[in-house]
């Protein structure tokens, strides 16, 4: 039995007077990959923000209801957002390295979480998150290039390498292979299915293809609702709702 | 079931097309069953050679719905209610096509019957058989058209009386047989047709099982009715008259 990472019950998000989330319930589990999908401004990327307090820097978003990491209230006054992130790591739409070598991009978080000792123990931490980003090989002998000289989804890998750097315990991607071309995808997609040995991965996908390749579990958003969640193979197959079978199957809902 | 339009005409066109063929195919199968059945029962041997010619047709169309299905998978990834449709095509035409042969054997047989004097009656009941399954065969297609669950099942139980009239008619011929062995080599090819009409009805018990699939998502869980016990049948303890 996969244990719960992510317990949210009756989550509402509004940007101002727009009602962006509406009472959402969903757990998600451990060592799983869960696809957020839907039409655009359905709410999956802001219900994947709140899970790692991005909307905090977002003045005019404000977040109801109750969302728990592990059992405890992520939105509780003594969680530090900035502790809360190296837990729950996130890579973005567009490869995002900083203007740093592909060494320094990797070592950035575990050094300013205090993560390693000493020159040694940050080289083993840079060189196990490449390997985990299944970008090792490709970079070893030039670790002192610019991250941004790399090509979009080695720099993807990149993202992702940095972001395992920090030990998080869950992953959230949104639309990580949207700027990547098709083999880049496929090494992305393999790399997820490797990650969720060790993490919770929260991903959100425009691609249902994607969706259906990488996850086991679906959640379909669709103005705002959570509208059906479960098990991606029957999403995929016999949806229960039947706005979820129009969004699949590519009609007008 | 959801009737409302893709996004992609296209796609829409492709799914509409194919079921067109799945009509077509039925439609050819339909009418060479009764063909092969009314040649059978007026010694039309021409007729019969029509409906040996038409089964060509049916085959082609199968291979044609085969890679039409293949495509449309490649293309445009179907899932759910579509993937199902496609899914349903592809055994659908398999189970049209053997129904074609058999039907295409019906009337093979029926150029070598009217060398022959068959029984009496025997012609009538096998057209009537005929007609029975081409009753569930229209019906099952119209149920695939229209997603009707509730018909495809009802098809599925008038298998029963269709096994039912195989039954009889393998009593039938047999007696005949024991009563004079002249019958014999008529009697041998009037209970193939026989038998293969009942295998029809098969077919056809399983294409309903296929729409009920295509609507619901969901197989029938009952096992589907089985209604041959002539494999039991031993004429030392029937009773003969």
């Amino acid at each position: 039995m996969t244990e719960i990472k992510f317990s949210a019950r009756g989550v509402n998000v509004y940007y101002g007077a727009t009602h962006a989330i509406k009472d959402v319930d969903v757990d998600i589990q451990d060592k799983t990959v869960t696809a957020f999908i839907g039409p655009s401004g359905c709410g999956k990327s802001t219900f994947l923000r709140c899970l790692n307090r991005m909307n905090d820097v977002i003045p005019i978003a404000r977040v109801n209801g109750d969302i728990r990491l592990d059992g405890e209230d992520i939105y509780d006054r003594r969680v530090d957002p900035v502790q809360l992130r190296a837990k729950v790591g996130m890579v973005f739409q567009k490869p995002n390295p900083f203007p740093k070598s592909i060494y320094d991009n990797v070592a950035y978080g575990p050094k300013i979480h205090g993560l390693a000792k000493n020159k040694t123990e940050l080289d083993q931490i840079v060189e196990r998150s490449l390997r985990r980003g299944a970008l090792w090989n490709e970079v070893k002998d030039r670790l002192d290039a610019p991250g941004t000289g790399l090509s979009g989804g080695q720099q993807q890998r990149l993202c992702i390498a940095r972001a395992v750097a920090t030990e998080p315990e869950v992953l959230l991607m949104d639309e990580p292979c949207s700027a990547l071309d098709p083999i880049a995808t496929a090494q992305i997609e393999e790399l997820i299915d490797e990650l969720k040995q060790s993490y919770s991965l929260v991903i959100v996908t425009h691609s249902m293809q994607q969706a259906a390749r990488v996850s086991q579990k679906t959640a379909f958003f669709h103005l705002g609702h959570l509208v059906e969640y479960g098990e991606t193979g029957h999403i995929f197959t016999n949806p229960d709702d039947p706005r979820t079978e129009s969004y699949i199957t590519g009609r007008i809902g | 079931m959801n009737d409302s339009q893709h996004i992609s005409s296209a796609f829409d066109r492709d799914l509409e097309a194919i079921q067109a063929m799945i009509m077509k195919m039925g439609g050819l199968v339909e009418a060479g069953l009764l063909d092969a059945a009314k040649a059978l029962e007026t010694n039309d041997e021409e007729l019969a050679a029509t409906v040996r010619q038409n089964d060509m047709e049916i085959d082609a169309l199968e291979e044609l719905v085969n890679e039409e299905a293949a495509r449309v998978i490649a293309l445009r990834a179907p899932t759910a209610s579509d993937l199902r449709t496609v899914l349903t095509v592809i055994k659908i035409s398999g189970n049209l096509e053997r129904c074609g042969d058999y039907a295409k054997n019906l009337a093979k047989r029926t150029s070598v019957l009217v060398q022959m004097r068959p029984p009496q009656g025997t012609a009538t009941s096998i057209r009537r058989m005929a007609r029975e399954v081409e009753l569930m065969l229209k019906d099952v297609l119209d149920a695939y058209i229209q997603r009707d669950a509730d018909l495809a099942e009802d098809v599925r139980q008038r298998d029963h009386e269709v096994d039912q009239m195989y039954n009889a008619l393998f009593r039938e011929f047999l007696t005949f047989m024991m009563e004079d062995p002249r019958y014999i080599t008529s009697c041998m090819h009037l209970h193939f047709i026989a038998k293969n009409l009942e295998r029809v009805g098969d077919h056809v018990t399983s294409i309903a099982d296929q729409v009920i699939y295509l609507v619901t998502g969901e197989m029938p869980d009952d096992a589907r009715p089985k209604g041959d016990r002539t494999s039991f049948a031993n004429p030392s303890i029937d009773k003969i008259p």
